[in-house]
């Protein structure tokens, strides 16, 4: 009895936060289309999304591709075929790694700050006072956020794409050996360009979860510091996981 | 004063009627009325959770009422949708409690943020944050940011903030909590002075009797949900209404049973204010 209790409490609470975003989306889609945009402050949530990112990012990219091109060596090695490391990265790289460890680690950092920052205007009544101004809050402090994540996060996977593969190459090149233009030429010829662009739908979508579950998660928040510090761990878990789970479907959608 | 200018002060700036509000099982206001003239400051006073910030909060539409209505100059903001509400914010100022800055911006910005919101060129809004930042006695602080201020200092920038668009009604959220007696003179005085230069229009809610003394032209109290008096300062000494008196005289001993306050209270007023934050996000 007390199992069934604990089933239906989980199942409620996970219902009530999937109608928490669904709304935020819901309001948002429907503020989109009309004026004020605030493009000052998209650019501004940009900056923060992208720029502040580019280091975690480029370092994660960049050991990602290290590890899988001395992977790569050790297996293909055993049967003579290490020239197919260039196609391992690139292939990885750009289909999968690139964009749910973007995510992972865009969520970790920005999907927190999104929610520890709307959480702090809350608790401390910025919120209200914001509409006391006249100002719409959501429109001014969500909308930002959710644009400036979905138009980053393929930016970011670009990026991460390129390095994450040149990090491969140094490893293939530099420390294995290998013929670089074996290397370039691999990576390049077994990549169609459905690979690189269904990277970026990835990312974009990872991007608008990252943006509605952190804000979400802040706008809504309640009970002082003890719940901005809740918000923000649930902010970071939930996105996390949406990100994995989704990678599956969007995978299975793309490439089924 | 013409007959149509006759006709609009007849009308209550607001007109709270029979507003009811509750939180699951808890009642929080009951059938509560109150009418408050253009022009004249009415202070509501009351013992923590008795609905004196719920009343507000459902004036200014972060919460609805579950029956009853709220006029402002005799339209009713509960059948407003809600980008007609926040149209309507825009003749209205509220300082809160905390005074809720925005962190990011500077004093200036924050002072400014409804002229800026409102397409007013930096400049000129710059110039009008300074004019009101001085009115406050707080020149030269405009490049501050909020983690730089006092206490006071930040209730007197949230004072800025609130009159700087020149709005014509004003709500204030426990203006005078949390400071001291001098900064609570200075805080009240620019009340009074604003009130007397501008005819504003003002709504405050607090638990400080002399703030509420010298602030008012009209005293209402809640007790449990109920507006329970309505009186005058000069009246307020004379009154002999035993609730009012205990509420002045500030004892735990009255007809207003406080035997079951302390860790009871106390739980109550924390499930009220979850709740109340669970409904104002929604």
């Amino acid at each position: 009895m007390k199992m069934l209790q604990q089933v239906g409490s989980v199942t409620e609470s996970f219902l009530i936060q999937l109608g928490l975003y669904a709304t935020t989306l819901g309001q948002l889609s429907k503020r989109i289309l009309s004026s004020p945009r605030y493009p000052r402050l998209i650019l501004a949530q940009a900056e923060e999304v992208g720029v502040q990112s580019l280091p975690v990012v480029l370092l994660t990219a960049l050991f990602t591709g290290m590890v899988l091109a001395l992977q790569g060596y050790i297996v293909f090695h055993r049967f003579a075929a290490e020239s197919m490391i260039g196609v391992v990265v690139s292939l990885s790289m750009v289909r999968e790694l690139g964009p749910v460890l973007v995510g992972l680690m865009v969520a970790g950092r920005v999907g927190a700050s999104f929610a520890a920052e709307l959480g702090t205007m809350r608790v401390s009544e910025q919120i209200d006072a914001l509409w006391t101004l006249s100002t719409d809050p959501m429109r001014y402090l969500i909308m930002p956020r959710v644009i400036a994540a979905i138009v980053m996060m393929p930016l970011l996977v670009v990026i991460s794409d390129f390095i994450g593969i040149y990090g491969g190459y140094a490893i293939s090149v530099f420390m294995l050996d290998q013929n670089p233009t074996v290397y370039v030429e691999m990576s390049t010829q077994y990549m169609e360009l459905k690979d690189f662009y269904s990277g970026l739908v990835k990312a974009g979508f990872f991007g608008l979860l990252i943006g509605i579950i952190g804000c979400s998660e802040g706008f809504n928040c309640k009970g002082g510091a003890e719940g901005v510090g809740r918000a923000t761990t649930r902010a970071v878990v939930i996105s996390c996981m949406s990100i994995l789970i989704s990678d599956y479907f969007l995978t299975a959608w793309m490439f089924g | 004063m013409s007959h149509d200018q006759q006709e609009t002060d007849q009308i209550p700036r607001i007109s709270i009627q029979n507003v009811s509000k509750r939180f699951g099982a808890k009642v929080i206001l009951e059938d509560v009325s109150l009418d408050i003239m253009p022009g004249t400051s009415t202070t509501v006073i009351g013992m923590s959770g008795t609905g004196k910030s719920v009343l507000i909060k459902c004036v200014l539409g972060l919460l609805r009422p579950d029956s009853g209505a709220i006029y402002v100059d005799g339209e009713n903001w509960l059948e407003l949708s809600e980008d007609e509400h926040l149209d309507r914010m825009k003749r209205v100022g509220m300082l809160f409690q905390g005074a809720a800055l925005f962190d990011s911006l500077k004093v200036w910005e924050n002072v400014a943020f409804a002229l800026l919101e409102r397409g007013m060129n930096k400049k000129e809004a710059r110039a009008r944050a300074t004019e009101v930042l001085e009115w406050v006695g707080l020149p030269n602080i405009e490049e501050k940011m909020p983690a730089e201020l006092s206490g006071g200092m930040a209730k007197r920038v949230g004072l800025a903030r609130t009159i700087c668009h020149k709005p014509d009604i004003v709500f204030l959220d426990e203006p005078t909590t949390g400071l001291d007696p001098i900064m609570s003179d200075v805080i009240n005085r620019l009340i009074v002075n604003l009130h007397k230069d501008s005819g504003t229009t003002i709504m405050a809610i607090t638990h400080d009797m002399k703030s509420a003394a010298m602030i008012s032209d009209n005293i209402a109290m809640l007790c449990h949900g109920r507006m329970h008096r309505q009186v005058t300062p000069d009246q307020l000494n004379s009154d002999k209404d035993p609730v009012l008196r205990q509420f002045i005289e500030g004892r735990a001993d009255g007809p207003v049973n406080c035997s079951n306050w302390g860790k009871e209270m106390e739980e109550a007023v924390m499930l009220l204010r979850s709740q109340i934050e669970e409904e104002v996000n929604r």
